[in-house]
């Protein structure tokens, strides 16, 4: 008897031993995993800096907001390629924000069941899309209708108008800062589209239906308790799109018209600090040709930082508020 | 079980042997010639039963490669100089040729119909020029109904050798556009109406699609796309169009001789019948190879395309070396190579 239960309690013993050793290494070995994610952070930040001293030595932060870019010279100002980014990125924000908004609450309000999945479907595919599609798209059947068509209506139109009117004036190329955005705004807009979606439907039924008992109109449920209930997951879509925005690389050189220009118009041709990469690592010499692309990759890293830093502190200011109102 | 993986060790060990067998060079480097030197790769393997592997990576990326020592040789469309090279213990000489071809976007003008002369192409790409029917443009070309509309200028948004090629020419010709622009693989281009395309085929699609622009393109994507190529006044004052014998001519008047290190740009070549923006594409090599194998290995690749590759150079709109200056890249480059 007391040797069964002896033998019992070392058995016992053993395995909770087991049990706190795998406990052990299972919390370990998912620690190395997440800080690796920081180590690769870490490292992507010293070699963009180290890489980039070169020409921040050379011209400090001029660099930053000056307009020169001569390769032959050897004088490097990175503003025209900042500019570009943060224009197509904004122009694609404004575009595919309401229009991915309707989407999401079409999808998710008052569409027919029936045509919930196919538009579901429709729209995660768009997403799939890999991005140089997007770019022989834009170039070769985009532009030229934007040119033969929208361009010069738009140039007739809003193109009259006092002071906004110089963003729609010049030739009409079909590529441009404007194009760039108006395919960014194609790209990033299933992003948007899906996630909202996906938000929108966990809000619970029993809000929605109270609302909706009291009398509201879709309008009124859809801003009085959808939105409020799921603001951190709609502002987090909207950051994954300005994000994929700031940051696309292959469409954006294929349509932005890829010159190194700073004109009011945003039918001229730019560039963004991901096309200016793109475009020119391959022939960059040693030297500060190639410094000075690392500090534009440096810039990018900063401005996708501050936006997202930014996204957060919006965030956490709403729920402060939240918190002083009750 | 057992018979599957013994069948798969052995299909892998007979692959290890057959690649052990074959020899593989590897070389980077420059788009331009990109077509031809796959193309002689594959006729090579084909006869030799050895491949050459090529990237191309641009010009830039092929001086980079072979200063690192990753390829058995490097390829560029801008020549590097006798003094680089000899600081580096290497040898360069040209392998194939081809031209760099203005193209224009007009209404109602035909390939050919529309000549420019040098100094008036880069004052057009200097944006000088800012209309088609300046006065200049429209003396030369009498009889040409020339529009009243802006021109838009088509660039490569790349580095480039054909860049090189073209603003080497730019330079040589106008004065202007040597103290203001320069030349080199990318450059500042100061029309204020400018676009780039990248690469070749970018251009080509940006100038197809843009009313009254002009662009430059290797002569092969203008031949493709059937674009309007500019005639263009050579340097004895005859206008020439571009295409294989004009490339050829100005080939044929270059003394490759006379130029340590073969580092010649062919622009604005002496002769009547000459192509004034024709450029060699180059091989660099060291003289003392770390890999004597792989070095003789691509000796006798470069060797077996100077011999047997010129109808397949020509097919693709290339203009083959011609058979003196390849005896000379034989007598006066090859053997400074330590190769086994």
């Amino acid at each position: 008897m007391n040797n069964a239960d002896e033998l019992m309690t070392s058995h016992r013993q053993s395995v909770l031993r087991w049990q706190r050793w795998q406990d052990f290494f299972f919390e370990k070995t998912t620690l190395v995993f997440a800080m690796s994610t920081l180590v690769a952070l870490t490292g992507i930040i010293v070699s963009l800096f180290v890489s980039s001293l070169p020409v921040l030595e050379t011209f400090g932060l001029k660099f930053f907001y000056t307009v020169e870019w001569d390769i032959i010279n050897s004088q490097f100002g990175g503003l025209i390629a900042i500019f570009g980014t943060v224009v197509t990125a904004t122009i694609a924000i404004v575009i595919a924000l309401p229009l991915s908004f309707g989407i999401a609450v079409f999808l998710t309000e008052t569409c027919p069941m029936s045509l919930r999945r196919p538009l579901g479907t429709a729209i995660e595919l768009l997403a799939a899309v890999p991005s140089i599609i997007y770019g022989m798209f834009g170039l070769f059947i985009f532009a030229p209708l934007f040119a033969e068509y929208v361009q010069p209506s738009l140039a007739a139109t809003v193109g009259q108008l006092p002071v906004i009117g110089i963003l729609f004036t010049g030739a009409f190329n079909g590529i441009g800062i404007l194009a760039a955005g108006l395919i960014l705004a194609m790209m990033i807009l299933p992003f948007i589209a899906s996630v909202m979606r996906d938000v929108f439907e966990i809000v619970p039924p029993i809000l929605k239906e109270s609302a909706y008992g009291i009398g509201c109109t879709t309008w009124e449920v859809v801003t009085k308790i959808v939105l409020p209930y799921t603001k951190t997951g709609v502002v987090g879509g909207v950051m994954l799109g300005l994000g994929r925005a700031l940051g696309e690389t292959m469409a954006v050189t294929f349509v932005i018209g890829n010159a190194h220009k700073l004109s009011p118009s945003l039918f001229s041709p730019g560039n963004s600090i991901a096309s200016t990469l793109a475009n020119e690592f391959g022939e960059a010499e040693p030297g500060l040709h190639y410094s000075s692309l690392f500090a534009l990759a440096l810039a990018l890293f900063v401005i996708t930082l501050v936006v997202l830093s930014l996204a957060k502190w919006m965030l956490l200011r709403a729920e402060a508020k939240k918190g002083l109102k009750t | 079980m057992l018979k599957i993986k013994t069948w798969v060790a052995a299909l892998g060990l007979s692959a290890i042997a057959m690649s052990a067998m074959a020899a593989e060079i590897t070389g980077a480097g420059a788009t331009f010639p990109f077509p031809i030197y796959a193309k002689w790769a594959e006729a090579y393997k084909a006869k030799s039963g050895n491949s050459m592997n090529y990237q191309s990576i641009g010009s830039s990326g092929g001086i980079k490669q072979i200063k690192a020592k990753t390829v058995d040789f490097g390829a560029t469309d801008a020549p590097v100089s006798f003094a680089d090279l000899e600081k580096d213990g290497l040898v360069q000489f040209p392998a194939i040729i081809g031209g760099v071809v203005p193209v224009a976007n007009i209404e109602g003008i035909k390939p050919g119909q529309l000549k420019l002369t040098g100094e008036l192409l880069a004052d057009v790409f200097a944006g000088v020029i800012p209309k088609w029917n300046d006065k200049r443009i429209a003396d030369m070309n009498p009889g040409v109904a020339l529009p009243d509309t802006a021109i838009t200028v088509v660039h490569r948004a790349d580095g480039s050798g054909t860049t090189a090629v073209f603003t080497d020419y730019l330079a040589k010709v106008n004065a202007n556009w040597k103290s203001t622009v320069g030349a080199g693989a990318a450059v500042k281009w100061p029309a204020a109406s400018s676009v780039g395309g990248k690469g070749n085929e970018g251009v080509a699609a940006n100038v197809s699609r843009i009313k009254n622009s002009i662009g430059y393109v290797e002569y092969a994507y203008a031949k493709k796309n059937n674009m309007t190529h500019i005639n263009l006044r050579n340097q004895a004052g005859q206008f020439v169009a571009p295409d294989d014998e004009t490339f050829a001519a100005a080939s044929a008047s270059t003394d490759w001789a006379k130029v340590p290190g073969m580092g010649i740009y062919l622009t604005n070549a002496p002769g009547a019948k000459s192509w004034p923006i024709t450029g060699a594409s180059f091989i660099l090599m060291y003289k003392d190879p770390a890999n004597k194998a792989n070095a003789a290995e691509v000796i006798k690749f470069f060797d077996f395309a100077f011999k047997e590759g010129k109808k397949m150079a020509v097919d693709l709109e290339y203009v083959p070396m011609p058979d003196a200056t390849t005896d000379f890249i034989r007598k006066n480059v090859w053997n400074q190579i330590k190769a086994k």
